[in-house]
């Protein structure tokens, strides 16, 4: 082979291994995303039915119970605007706090509830998981905006 | 006054780095031996001020002096004292300082390992590292002060994060920036040959041990955060794909493609423009890490800009760093060429796709670490990234790598032939594929994953095996030690290495395939029976520690009646910030672990009565970090050959022979 045949081999053999992982990365892309919601964007019925996502927010306070004899919780995420009731079984993580921010991953029941697969909660007493905060913050800022604006509207 | 002396000295560091990065350069320019000769004075002169610096804010630390801000955050006069000095790196200053010091460090180990170097190239590699220097010390003066006074002084510190309360964080984020920061020689190596436009073996073999060094650094630093994950989260996982994870890992694997590049060039004067490339990447990603991680971007794009005066710095400076040596690499390039030719199948065509394997592997690790951000900062919505992304992309990617990790020793350099490579390899080949068939069988379940991971860790290991076998019994010395040690370090550091790789893909495949984890709710003498253990539960008692109260859990471990061990997994709360951390429980094993941590007390108010628990069985996963530490182990045999100080001799010589010879052929 001429060596300039040969480059050429060299950069499609490159080219073929970057369309390879273009095309694993596009169907992980597909299926593995974890799109993120609000609990008002819940209430509004924004968030897919049948695939997981995140909801974030505070955990309300006085919401979280227990069944007895399992490890089973219910507790209520709530960005103060809206809140939505969340089941998960398995162990909380040390920085889950009722008034805390929380952030969990599961799908939506067909009687809108949150099923959650996984809870999450970071690293320091003082940091809000930003997305929590970010709802929190949001259903301030639409508040604020639906007093001033348009205080007729419902939803 | 301890404090003002460090800033002053940081102050005058920064003088001298300034110094040390443009005189010396302007002498290389110009062909002046005198203003070249400052480089290596200076770069001492700015290490031994880092160093004052550095330890004046320790002595800060260890002396409780909370009137400094950086104190008063993150200490209390209730840590010990081995914590006090850690938290020195612990906040996002001191880690800056220590990264700056590192830094200086390595420049300082160039001056004294380098004294036979070209003064030309040696005044450019320490002026490139000098520059680098400057833009750490003007961040951290204007925008990260680690003196910065309290006014008035806070009576008692914030505390340390209590996750970081540990040995392991003690010495991680050292390592871990001893190989960050160590892939600044090889990046300034790269851009000194640039400017000068001269790259041959000799440059390849004074960059190699600089680069092997830092990469086991490195190696080590990820492992001990692995390690300290897996112990301290209460989770027992040992790699979460998390973004900070992903910043350390992503410089790692090129360094891995760099380290293989550097070999190539070094023996067959092949992919230069490649290598150099490379070596640019590997240190703008080790600086993308630190600023990732630093920058608070990770906890939220928005973060970032509300400290405006330190992401814009961030982002001129990385813009400068990544664009400056890319622009000199394109301006350059064609002037160092690409070096010599080999065939299709060779051992140069197997260590080209084992690169091209490993950098698309990290181009999609740095994809799903910064397309959140992106759509994030571009307020399209916020989306997470997890452990299947990567699950899916990343194996795929990284196996063939593997693969040819038991081919490319064997091949021999431009030309091999690949029914001599079967004849060579077909045993290796053999015991693999029926061992991977067989084994799983006696560990369990057949899957085909299982089957995949363990026979691509026994083909590294038997082909290591064959090629080893092969190089000794073809010596002509006599005897076997002879024999054996005929074989150059280096060698022997490649094989250890490798087989590194092989036994924590083992760990890996067989940790993924076997384990079994449970959370139950267990009450007081009540009993889990967990893979063929039965794990008693004996109730929590409160007690005290050195500055925090603990909740210790006490749990008997059985083997068909008989008592193995008792573990005692903790819950702590910390006096000073009332976090709760967890402390797992950990019976160590060669075969495996058996984890058990706590989760939370059921019964309101009541410590003593019944309790979620975790009951982990992990078998093999210790595999992970001995197969880290053997590359590393690798990485520190392969330094040790003699032919990198030879060649040092050589060109003793040489300069001696013709002093200026070099200047002039600049």
């Amino acid at each position: 082979m001429k060596p300039r045949t040969r480059r050429l081999a060299w950069i499609a053999a490159g080219l073929a291994v970057l369309g390879i992982a273009a095309a694993l990365v596009l169907n992980a892309f597909q299926s593995n995303l974890v799109f993120f919601f609000t609990p008002t964007q819940v209430a509004a019925h924004e968030a897919p039915q049948g695939r997981a996502f995140r909801i974030g927010g505070l955990v309300e306070a006085g919401s979280l119970t227990r069944e007895p004899n399992s490890l089973t919780v219910h507790f209520r995420v709530t960005d103060t605007a809206r809140t939505i009731p969340v089941t998960y079984t398995g162990l909380l993580p040390d920085l889950f706090k009722e008034g805390k921010g929380v952030v969990a991953q599961g799908t939506l029941d067909t009687d809108g509830s949150f099923r959650a697969s996984e809870v999450l909660a970071k690293h320091d007493e003082n940091y809000m998981p930003p997305a929590a905060a970010a709802a929190v913050k949001d259903a301030h800022d639409a508040n604020v905006t639906k007093t001033l604006v348009q205080p007729q509207r419902t939803d | 006054m301890i404090p003002e002396l460090g800033h002053f000295a940081l102050i005058l560091a920064l003088l001298v780095a300034i110094v040390q990065s443009t005189l010396p350069l302007a002498g290389a320019a110009i062909g002046e031996p005198r203003l070249m000769a400052l480089a290596r004075p200076a770069a001492r002169a700015q290490f031994v001020l880092v160093v004052v610096a550095f330890a004046c804010l320790a002595a800060s630390f260890a002396g409780n002096d909370f009137s400094v801000q950086n104190v008063a955050t993150n200490s209390n006069s209730e840590l010990p004292l081995h914590y006090r000095l850690a938290a020195t790196w612990g906040s996002h200053e001191g880690s800056l300082l220590l990264w700056t010091l590192m830094l200086a460090g390595w420049t300082f180990a160039v001056t004294l390992f380098s004294r036979n170097l070209p003064p030309v190239l040696l005044s450019r590699v320490i002026a490139v590292m000098g520059l680098i220097s400057v833009g750490f010390l003007l961040f951290l003066l204007f925008t990260s002060n680690p003196f910065e006074r309290l006014v008035p002084p806070a009576p008692e510190g914030n505390d340390l994060n209590p996750l970081l309360q540990d040995p392991g964080m003690v010495i991680h984020p050292p390592m871990l920036y001893m190989g960050y920061v160590g892939f600044s020689v090889a990046f300034a190596f790269a851009i000194a040959a640039l400017l000068g436009g001269r790259l041959d073996a000799t440059w390849a073999r004074w960059s190699r041990p600089w680069t092997t060094v830092a990469w086991a650094f490195l190696t080590i630093g990820i492992a001990l955060g692995s390690g300290w994950a897996y112990y301290t989260l209460g989770w027992g996982g040992w790699w979460f794909w998390d973004p900070v994870e992903n910043a350390s890992f992503m410089p790692w694997l090129t360094g891995t493609a760099l380290i293989h590049s550097l070999a190539v060039t070094e023996k067959r004067g092949a992919f230069k423009s490649w290598t150099v490339l490379l070596a640019i990447v590997a240190f703008s990603l080790s600086l993308l890490g630190t600023f990732l991680v630093r920058s608070g971007v990770l906890t939220s794009v928005h973060a970032f800009a509300t400290d405006p005066a330190r992401g814009v710095f961030i982002l001129v400076f990385l813009a400068l760093v990544v664009g400056g040596s890319l622009a000199l690499f394109a301006y350059r390039a064609g002037k160092v060429g690409l070096g010599g030719m080999f065939g299709v199948v060779s051992r140069e065509s197997a260590l080209l796709a084992n690169n091209i394997l490993l950098i698309v592997a990290m181009a999609s690790v740095l994809l799903g670490t910064l397309y959140p951000l992106f759509l994030d900062a571009l307020n399209l919505g916020k989306i997470s990234v997890g452990p299947p992304y990567f699950d899916a992309v990343f194996y795929p990617l990284l196996a063939p790598a593997l693969f040819l990790m038991g081919v490319g020793p064997a091949a021999r350099w431009s030309q091999a032939s690949v029914p001599g490579l079967w004849t060579r390899l077909r045993w290796a080949f053999g015991v693999a594929v029926a061992a991977a068939l067989i084994l799983p069988f006696t560990l369990g379940r057949w899957s085909p994953l299982v089957a995949a991971g363990l026979f691509l860790a026994l083909w590294i290991a038997t082909s290591s095996f064959v090629n080893l076998y092969g190089r000794v019994t073809s010596s002509h010395r006599p005897g076997l030690v002879a024999k054996i040690a005929a074989n150059s370090p280096s060698y022997y550091g490649m094989l250890l290495a490798h087989l590194g790789v092989a036994v924590f893909i083992a760990g890996v495949t067989l940790v993924k395939g076997y384990e079994t984890e449970q959370d139950v709710r267990l009450d007081v003498g009540q009993s889990v029976a967990v893979g063929g253990y039965e794990f008693k539960f004996l109730g929590v008692q409160p007690g005290p520690g050195p500055n925090y109260r603990a909740l210790t859990g006490t749990v008997e471990v059985r083997r068909d009646g008989r008592q193995l061990e008792t573990l005692r997994p903790e819950k702590r709360i910390y006096n000073a910030s009332g976090q709760t951390m967890t402390i797992a429980a950990i019976d160590v094993g060669v075969l495996g672990d058996r984890y058990v941590s706590l989760g939370e007390p059921l019964v309101e108010n009541d410590v003593s009565g019944a309790w979620s628990v975790r009951v982990y069985l992990k078998p093999f996963i210790d595999w992970i970090w001995g197969g880290a530490f053997l590359m590393a182990l690798g990485g520190f045999v392969a330094i040790c050959d003699r032919r990198y100080r030879l060649a040092v001799r050589r060109r003793t010589e040489s300069i001696a022979a013709g002093p200026g010879s070099a200047a002039a052929a600049d």
